[in-house]
């Protein structure tokens, strides 16, 4: 193995160990909040992982996808916070949240 | 080995430096969404591999490819995350102040509840949605 190739391994091992603890905190919550802030995370690692596997395969396919990725990033968590509300009980859900006014 | 293939292998271990401190900058990202106490200190950490673990990563992706062109065409995703990453962080941030995820407990400084007792009253905490319409 040479020396580039066991960089990209441990990069690998890195990610997946990231993306396996920012999931956790995408299940485990607890508010919608910070589920919302892993999925960012997620989408982040996403695209970053998406740029590691062109430098490993040796290609440049994909940049197209991580152009969209990143213009678009913003779209679901924006959509998100307009629309997240208080339920009755206190705690927090998505749903009607203004009526579509700012 | 001869002076080409000595400066190819360079190139591609440079490149493989980047990914690994990108993927550590994840990692970070990671870990201090567990570390940290609460959804604003999460969101501090969710920022770094935001802009510089994708700096890093699009370098590696130009050194590998040998390409300054490559490099071009990547520009605009640093620069949609440049401008779209704060936006969506100031978001998530007023959305968890506004429907009371955010404890102002925790904050140091509270800039916003003058602003929010400034606005009419409303039954949530900061108001509702629809108070800021005419604010």
């Amino acid at each position: 193995m040479t020396l580039p190739e066991l960089l990209w391994a441990v990069a690998g091992a890195i990610a997946v160990v990231a993306v396996l603890l920012i999931l956790a905190r995408l299940i485990a919550g607890p508010t919608l909040i910070d589920r919302l802030i892993a999925s960012d995370v997620m989408l982040t690692t996403l695209i970053l992982v998406v740029g590691a596997e062109m430098v490993v395969s040796g290609h440049t396919r994909t940049i197209p996808l991580m152009v969209v990725l990143a213009a678009t990033a913003i779209l679901g968590s924006v959509a998100v916070a307009r629309f997240v509300t208080r339920a009755g009980d206190g705690s927090t859900t998505a749903g009607e949240g203004d009526d579509g006014r700012r | 080995m001869d002076g080409a293939e000595v400066t190819v292998s360079i190139l591609d271990t440079v490149a493989g430096v980047l990914l690994v401190v990108g993927a550590l900058l994840t990692l970070a990202a990671a870990i201090g969404l567990w570390r940290l106490p609460d959804p604003i200190s999460r969101l501090h950490a969710a920022t770094k591999p935001q802009i510089l673990g994708l700096i890093l990563v699009v370098i590696a992706i130009a050194i590998s490819a040998r390409s300054a062109s490559v490099l071009l065409l990547l520009i605009p995703v640093v620069v949609f995350q440049l401008l779209t990453a704060p936006i969506s962080a100031h978001m998530v941030g007023r959305a968890g102040y506004r429907n009371g995820d955010i404890d102002p407990a925790w904050l140091e400084v509270d800039e916003l509840a003058a602003d929010v007792d400034a606005a009419p009253s409303g039954e949530l905490p900061g108001g509702t949605w629809s108070d800021e319409a005419g604010s």
